[in-house]
């Protein structure tokens, strides 16, 4: 077993979780307080790395890019949230699900023309573009560094925000107990905006922290989109430390799934057969995860207590 | 007075029989227009159109009618528009088709169905081998050739240990088995990713990074290229380990890869430089009418279009006339952009492969330039399998 | 005045589908006869999808599954019969019973574990079984693996009706079709389909009464996976080619869609639903290269709007209809 290696990857699988993470903590707070299942949570993501490739274009900085689209992703979800999904509210899950995958179609649209369908890039700055070396001799990728330490920051903040402030309190009953919050005579439609706004934003986050890595492109949202449910449902609806928990255990095993299965089908099956089928069981790994979490636990890890 | 009028009522009678006479050719381009991959479908119809400016919008005197259709990526969906092209607007030639997967899903619906069928890029061993066709045709390559090249040229090099990486779809696995053939040193990590989901390569990177190839080689079409390219430099290991590429870096990539690109090795069949008429005129006034260098994929849909009429043209415009413009499309009697070259029994051109190599032309822009010639006049392995001869 | 439109429209539909073939052979366009070909197959499904969401209330984010496993026991079957010569693997009757039994057997057990949870846990369960069973696709290197895998032959009825002639297989689909809805009818109007009903509305109170919900529930979803395999065989067939592509979670949300526009709950609903979502695919396609732009808006006011979907509307003309009559037999007397 090659150590290096092995924690290369681990740190890997740390970063994917980490962006699932940013992902997942908005969308399961939009879940646990609104009941609303939002597959456009994706586009939220496909709009983050639309914004910031555009204001970098303009600033022709990705620091300023990405502070100026943070409050951009963040109008756009509260703007997104007053017109449409606000109605959706008191409907069945089977509504939402409809009109959100309605609006996924409209949103790949209309990027596609206002951007064009090419797809844009974002440059990084000369001293994020490169690798670093850390410990034991292990070189790893500067900006995925500062993912990380963005996201630990990020999941550090929401757990203040949470547990020590006001909002947070209401954020919290709201996730177990929600004709309570409204009974209490909190402004609760301020609150679904403000909760939303900061789903967005999350998401608008982990977006524009992919686009370096990746391409800025339409429907960059969508297959990460369906992992990010994983996560939560994984995790416990509403739960910000059962996202945290399970974007972790998911980002982990898709990487490392990745990285060794193919040799260690190939010690069973030939080669051939290990190359093609390596892929496919890597990326079933986590569905069966969940298959198995849900049914010994049919509320996931961290459900929220009082529903 | 009256004579005149007889005489242009004549005249417009005697134009109309003609033109009826005339039958439009109509031409099915099956392609990519939407998603990730969408601007590759887009540079092939700029190609099309472009070839239909060159010839005065029409073949000999007989009209054509283009039907672009968006297979969105999907082989089911290329099927179902390739059906609909010949069954309902009944097309005489259905091409474009840039994936294997999306072509080999294709083929029935159209091979022996009535129409010639045409790949503008797709090139699987199946059709080049056992399932060739007297209806079918290329004007790319099939798609071992290109990897093959690149296996000699590792050899040349002296690469004893090499990494692969391809997606794992048809045309991935032909890539790899093409540069297996001719590779004589030792392979020693090989990695297939799920396409066109993964975009993230990180774990990959690691395994070759703690592999220590003398070499990686990697075939990743469209914007998947582009993201390979990225993310092995922001791993540091650009500087450490050479990389070798196949159809991964093209004339879309290049201005958004800039110096991640400059110098990096690919092999192909042609180039923007290639020195020739019809290569240079293709390049200058697609270059005038886009703003950008044509990719390889937009100059094989610009020979597909020469192809077609050189098959009009001698038949006069007969389109029931099938044996005669079967006859023609294998003598390969037009100027492509390649240069002169000949079919082979399959229907699979018979061609040079070059090395190309990244540049930076007079005014900036980035573009490849030919190095060396790797090939000359080569056939695919396939073509033995197959058992059409004429 | 008795006469409903409702009625009315659906019957003209209905009439409409059997006339397909003739109507495109008289103007000389077989090609329609393959589009709605495919709307019969996807009605199918989408009808078998509505017996446990429209009637049980279990929305399963999965059901493409079972199209994966019918077209794949088609695909494979086939397969061996060209390439190894198997003829009894070619038979049409043989790849019906093993769909329909793959599928049954796939239901209970997807079934039986995710109808543990509910809510949102159910919509995400289904939908990890339907991933699982795309990506035993995806790896499959032997038959196709993610290329899929293109059919040299149809389905063989020993002679009976040869599918390789378009409109006989588009008969088979229409009879299939018929037969999925009088089996829909049936059970939703017996004692089982009743207490189904009962159960979306008051799981508990249904619980409470004695009844073993768990157990009504696995069967209408057994029963659901069934069907929809079948329509699995007529779509391979109907295709010449199978791919992971049709168990993509997308497929699943697409019958949904269909089934929710065209009502649901209802016996007709899926079929006008699956004939509208592909009429306006077609449609909107032909016109613009962005035609998702409008459909997508479309669908967000279909939901929040038309509820009931468009048999919700025929109802509500029906309401009108028969308000004006009221309304003329007043101003009479």
């Amino acid at each position: 077993m090659n150590w290096i290696l092995l924690l290369e990857q681990t740190l890997n699988g740390f970063q994917f979780g980490i962006l699932l993470f940013l992902l997942a903590a908005g969308l399961t707070l939009i879940f646990g307080i609104m009941d609303l299942i939002n597959l456009a949570h994706g586009s939220l993501y496909m709009m983050g790395a639309y914004f910031a490739a555009t204001f970098t274009e303009w600033t022709d900085s990705f620091l300023l890019g990405a502070l100026l689209a943070l409050p951009a992703c963040m109008l756009f979800g509260v703007i997104l949230e007053r017109i449409a999904l606000k109605t959706l509210y008191t409907r069945s899950h089977l509504d939402q699900v409809l009109a959100t995958f309605g609006l996924i179609l409209f949103f790949n649209e209309f990027v596609r023309l206002i951007w064009g369908p090419i797809g844009l890039d974002i440059p990084l700055p000369e001293l994020l573009s490169g690798s670093v070396e850390l410990f034991f001799g292990i070189r790893y990728p500067a900006f995925r560094l500062v993912i990380i330490a963005v996201g630990i920051l990020v999941a550090f903040l929401l757990y203040l925000l949470v547990s020590k402030t006001r909002i947070g309190m209401l954020i919290r009953a709201g996730a177990s107990n929600r004709q309570m919050v409204s009974a209490l005579g909190v402004n609760i439609n301020l609150l679904y905006t403000i909760v939303f706004g900061l789903g967005a934003a999350l998401a608008g986050l982990a977006g524009m922290m992919a686009a370096p890595i990746m391409t800025v492109e339409i429907g960059m949202g969508e297959g990460i989109l369906i992992i990010t449910f994983v996560v939560i449902v994984i995790g416990g609806v509403g739960s910000i430390k059962g996202a945290f928990v399970a974007a972790l255990i998911v980002g982990f095993i898709d990487t490392v799934g990745r990285s060794f299965l193919p040799d260690i089908l190939g010690l069973f099956v030939s080669n051939d057969v290990a190359d093609t089928a390596a892929p496919a069981i890597s990326s079933m790994l986590i569905y069966i995860l969940m298959a198995l979490i849900l049914a010994i636990k049919p509320q996931g890890l961290f459900p929220p207590k009082g529903t | 007075m009256r004579l005149g009028i007889l005489g242009t009522l004549s005249l417009a009678l005697m134009l109309i029989s003609q033109v009826a006479l005339a039958e439009t050719v109509r031409i099915g381009f099956v392609t990519t227009l939407t998603g990730g991959a969408g601007a590759i479908g887009n540079d092939m119809r700029d190609a099309v159109e472009l070839a239909l400016d060159h010839l005065g919008r029409k073949m000999g005197d007989s009209d054509v009618k283009m039907f672009y259709e968006d297979d969105t990526f999907k082989p089911a969906v290329g099927k179902q528009k390739t059906e609909k092209l010949v069954k309902k607007d009944k097309v005489h030639f259905v091409t474009g088709y840039i994936w294997s997967h999306v072509l080999m899903a294709s083929r029935n619906s159209a091979v022996g169905k009535g129409p010639f069928m045409i790949t503008s890029n797709a090139g699987p061993g199946a059709v080049a081998g056992k399932l060739c066709h007297e209806d079918f045709f290329s004007t790319s390559w099939q798609n071992d050739q290109t990897t093959m090249a690149m296996g000699e040229v590792l050899n040349q090099l002296g690469i004893k240990n090499l990494y692969i990486m391809a997606p794992n779809y048809s045309a991935g696995k032909s890539m790899v088995i093409g540069v297996s053939r001719t590779f004589k040193g030792k392979i020693i990590g090989k990695d297939m990713t799920k396409f066109p989901a993964q975009l993230d390569f990180s774990a990959e990177l690691a395994k070759i990074r703690a592999a220590k190839p003398d070499a990686v080689f990697v075939f990743y079409p469209g914007k998947h290229g582009l993201q390979f390219f990225k993310q092995y430099s922001q791993a540091g290991l650009k500087d450490e380990i050479p990389l070798y590429s196949a159809f991964t870096v093209d004339s879309l990539s290049l201005p958004r890869l800039k110096d991640l690109a400059l110098g990096s090795l690919m092999t192909q069949f042609w180039a923007p430089d290639l020195d020739n008429a019809a290569n240079k005129r293709f390049v200058a006034d697609y270059r005038k009418k886009t703003g950008r260098y044509p990719t390889f994929y937009a100059a094989q849909s610009y020979d597909t279009i020469m192809l077609i009429n050189s098959a009009v043209t001698a038949v006069g415009g007969d389109l029931s006339n099938k044996d005669g413009m079967r006859n023609a499309m294998r003598k390969a009697n037009f100027p492509s952009i390649r240069g002169p070259f000949k079919y082979g029994n399959n229907h699979f051109p018979i061609q040079n492969f070059y090395l190309r190599k990244v540049v930076k032309d007079a005014e900036g822009n980035y573009t490849t330039s030919i190095v060396k010639t790797v090939y000359t006049n080569h056939q695919d392995p396939y073509a033995k399998d197959c058992k059409m001869s004429w | 005045m008795n006469l409903s439109p409702r009625i009315f429209i659906i019957t003209v539909l209905m009439i409409c589908l059997g006339a397909v073939p003739l109507i495109a052979d008289g103007i000389d366009e077989p090609f329609y006869t393959v589009l709605f070909s495919r709307m019969l197959i996807l009605s199918i499904g989408a009808v078998s999808l509505n017996l446990i969401l429209g009637f049980g209330g279990m929305v399963s984010f999965g059901h493409a599954v079972y199209l994966g496993i019918g077209s794949y026991v088609v695909g494979i079957g086939t397969f061996h019969a060209v390439e190894d010569g198997v003829d009894w693997m070619a038979n049409g009757f043989i790849h019906m019973a093993i769909a329909v039994a793959v599928s049954a057997l796939a239901g209970l057990i997807i079934g039986a574990i995710s109808l543990r949870t509910r809510g949102v846990y159910f919509i995400m369960i289904t939908l990890a079984f339907a991933q699982m069973f795309y990506f035993v696709a995806v790896g499959n290197e032997k038959y196709g693996g993610d290329d899929g895998l293109s059919l040299y032959m149809r389905s063989d009825f020993a002679g009976l009706i040869d599918l390789s002639i378009d409109n006989s297989l588009y008969y088979l689909n229409f009879a299939f079709l018929l037969l999925s809805l009088y089996l829909c009818h049936r059970l939703t109007n017996s004692r089982f389909g009743m207490t189904l009903r009962g159960t979306k509305s008051n799981e508990q109170r249904m619980e409470s009464i004695g009844f073993p919900v768990f157990r009504y529930r696995l069967v209408a979803f057994v029963i659901a996976g069934a069907i929809c395999g079948l329509a699995g065989v007529l779509s391979a067939n109907q295709t010449d080619f199978v791919s992971p592509a049709v168990m993509h979670w997308t497929r699943s949300g697409d019958l949904i869609i269909m089934v929710v526009l065209g009502g649901l709950g209802t016996l007709f609903g899926p079929v006008i639903g699956a004939v509208a979502f592909l009429l306006l695919e077609e449609f909107l396609s032909g016109i613009t290269e962005y035609w998702q732009l409008f459909f997508g808006p479309m669908l967000v006011l279909v939901v929040i709007f038309a509820r009931g979907g468009i048999d919700g509307m025929l109802v509500g003309l029906d309401r009108w209809w028969q308000n004006y009559f009221l309304k003329k037999k007043a101003e009479e007397n």
